[in-house]
């Protein structure tokens, strides 16, 4: 009886996340539009809804109601494996992320290897996508979208690496818990260039612009997904959108504290804003990064193939493993206030 | 069966059927994916084991990197299936010998005498504060360290021999200088010609049957 309580207490905060999750990745569409219109000096979707705000649910219903279709040549099991292990991963990693200082899914002591584990495997969707379409667009995406994701994981996970010896562990809430005490403490500062690296690395990981040659719309029509419609290719949108929230968490649990409060330590500050729930410090951090997705959108020109895997192996890989030399010194000497 | 023992069973299910694919599919992809699932049921096993650190790395690194790089270069392979079959007949009895003296060796390696309850005997239940990973550091740098260094110089090695073997002489190799792309500036690559937009033109150029 207790044991099928537990499975169903886990169930609803999964379905919990889960909802959330989707309902947040619909609005960033919106929002993404919104924001790269103005950028742009245009209005965006205003249509449906009051001030538009029911776009993306008429995309929803649009996507859902178009037909599936299977082309010929295709290897019809494997495609219909690809969108779900794409989907499937990204919706997994949010186990581990804490929103809170008791609200977390799962608070394993192996955090950190679980989330690199998942990311590592989002390729699969991708390249199993590519193989499986028969198509020689889908192909070269889908090999452009991997070999650049084998790179950036590289100085990604060398990155993390820095994370886990500054907070010496692997479990997220320790991570946080180690960051407390002000702005100042937080990871972003004594780890700035291992900061820069992973979120530089986060935005080519999830093939975003300026990185999206996997998709480059000009020379590949759509990259790896060209072949799906209707509902499946929903699932790579969802997928994608995911990633990109996912990869902002990560950066604001680990870099920037994440739901702790900025005022900590601020002598009147700290008591006014204690009122404040810690998910919402976490969601307001978040946010940001998430902005940034967008802003990028819609300010870089696309990088050239031959100067993403430079800047993956040339320049961010020995920035990390500098780096790492460095935080290992500190945190063996017990350098400075972060290490002491 | 306690719900421990059926995710076992369910996992070493899934582990041996996969494994079984991997030699018996046709598809060199299929054999990849295969083994991909192969290696995903054995981390569920090891994480049962309480080696949850072993499990994540296996999935991180086979299944992340190595299968990754494999299924890479096999998507882009044509493999002509007919060929592949071409003597199974002729090479059959050697593989069944080969295939028996190997599961024979495993049998003696790994049999009831070495590995039987009364050698290995059932691991006391770990305590609510067993931490795998540090168990696992503790024994792999003081007990292990010298067998630990010597794999790392070997990989090393290999690393080396990999880079020397793809390296090319400075005078076969094409850079591109990065800096110089950079620094570029736009009249070094765009000209501008003044030229005139209209050219005055004589009369015996103008194309016949036009009108002035």
């Amino acid at each position: 009886m207790e044991g099928l309580l537990l499975i169903g207490t886990i169930i609803v905060k999964i379905i919990a996340i889960i909802l959330v999750l989707l309902l947040s990745v619909a609005y960033i569409t919106f929002l993404e539009r919104k924001v790269m219109s103005y950028m742009q000096s245009r209005i965006g979707p205003n249509r449906i809804g009051p001030l538009g705000l029911l776009q993306p649910i008429a995309d929803v219903i649009k996507l859902l109601n178009k037909e599936i279709i299977f082309p010929e040549a295709s290897n019809r099991y494997l495609f219909i494996v690809a969108p779900i292990i794409s989907l499937g991963t990204a919706l997994a990693a949010w186990a581990v992320i804490p929103f809170d200082k008791t609200a977390v899914l799962a608070n394993i002591n192996a955090g950190v290897l679980f989330v690199l584990a998942l990311s590592s495997l989002g390729v699969y969707g991708i390249l199993i996508a590519g193989w499986a379409s028969n198509s020689k667009y889908a192909m070269f995406g889908a090999l452009r979208a991997a070999a650049q994701s084998i790179s950036y994981e590289i100085s990604m996970g060398f990155a993390l690496v820095g994370v886990m010896m500054a907070a010496g562990s692997l479990n997220f809430q320790t991570i946080v818990q180690a960051q407390a005490g002000g702005i100042l403490h937080w990871y972003w500062l004594p780890l700035f260039p291992l900061f820069m690296v992973y979120w530089i690395s986060g935005v080519a990981e999830t093939n975003r612009a300026p990185f999206d040659v996997a998709e480059g719309e000009s020379e590949l029509v759509a990259g790896f997904h060209v072949e799906y419609s209707g509902a499946m290719f929903a699932l790579f949108f969802l997928a994608e959108y995911a990633n990109m929230v996912l990869i902002s968490a990560l950066i604001a649990v680990m870099f920037l504290g994440g739901w702790l409060s900025p005022f900590q330590g601020v002598p009147y500050l700290e008591s006014f804003f204690a009122f404040v729930p810690g998910f919402v410090w976490l969601l307001i951090k978040l946010s940001f990064f998430l902005f940034c997705y967008l802003w990028f959108r819609a300010t870089f020109p696309r990088y050239r193939y031959d100067q993403i895997m430079r800047l993956g192996w040339k320049v961010l890989l020995p920035v990390t493993i500098v780096w790492i030399g460095a935080v290992a010194m500190a945190v063996h000497f017990n350098i400075g206030p972060w290490f002491a | 069966m306690t719900a421990i023992q059926i995710l076992f069973y369910l996992f070493s299910t899934i582990a041996i059927l996969s494994a079984l694919m991997v030699v018996a599919s046709t598809n060199p992809v299929r054999g990849v994916l295969s083994l991909v699932l192969t290696f995903f049921a054995m981390a569920g096993i090891w994480l049962l084991l309480h080696a949850e650190f072993l499990a994540l790395i296996l999935v991180l690194v086979y299944v992340g990197a190595v299968m990754t790089l494999f299924l890479f270069v096999v998507m882009m392979l044509r493999v002509n299936v007919a060929s592949m079959r071409e003597g199974f007949v002729r090479y059959l009895p050697f593989g069944i010998v080969l295939s028996l003296v190997i599961v024979g060796l495993i049998v003696v390696a790994i049999g009831p005498k070495q590995f039987g309850l009364t050698s290995m005997p059932i691991p006391p239940t770990k305590d609510i504060n067993y931490n795998n990973l540090a168990e696992l550091g503790m024994v792999l740098y003081t007990q292990y360290a010298y067998p630990f260094e010597i794999a790392a110089v070997l990989l090393l090695a290999a690393i080396v021999a990999a880079i020397s073997l793809t390296h090319r002489k400075p005078h076969q190799r094409k850079i591109q200088n990065i800096g110089k792309q950079i620094t570029v500036k736009r009249a070094d690559r765009v000209r501008l010609i003044a030229m005139p937009s209209v050219k005055k033109m004589n009369v015996s150029d103008k194309p016949s049957g036009e009108t002035s």
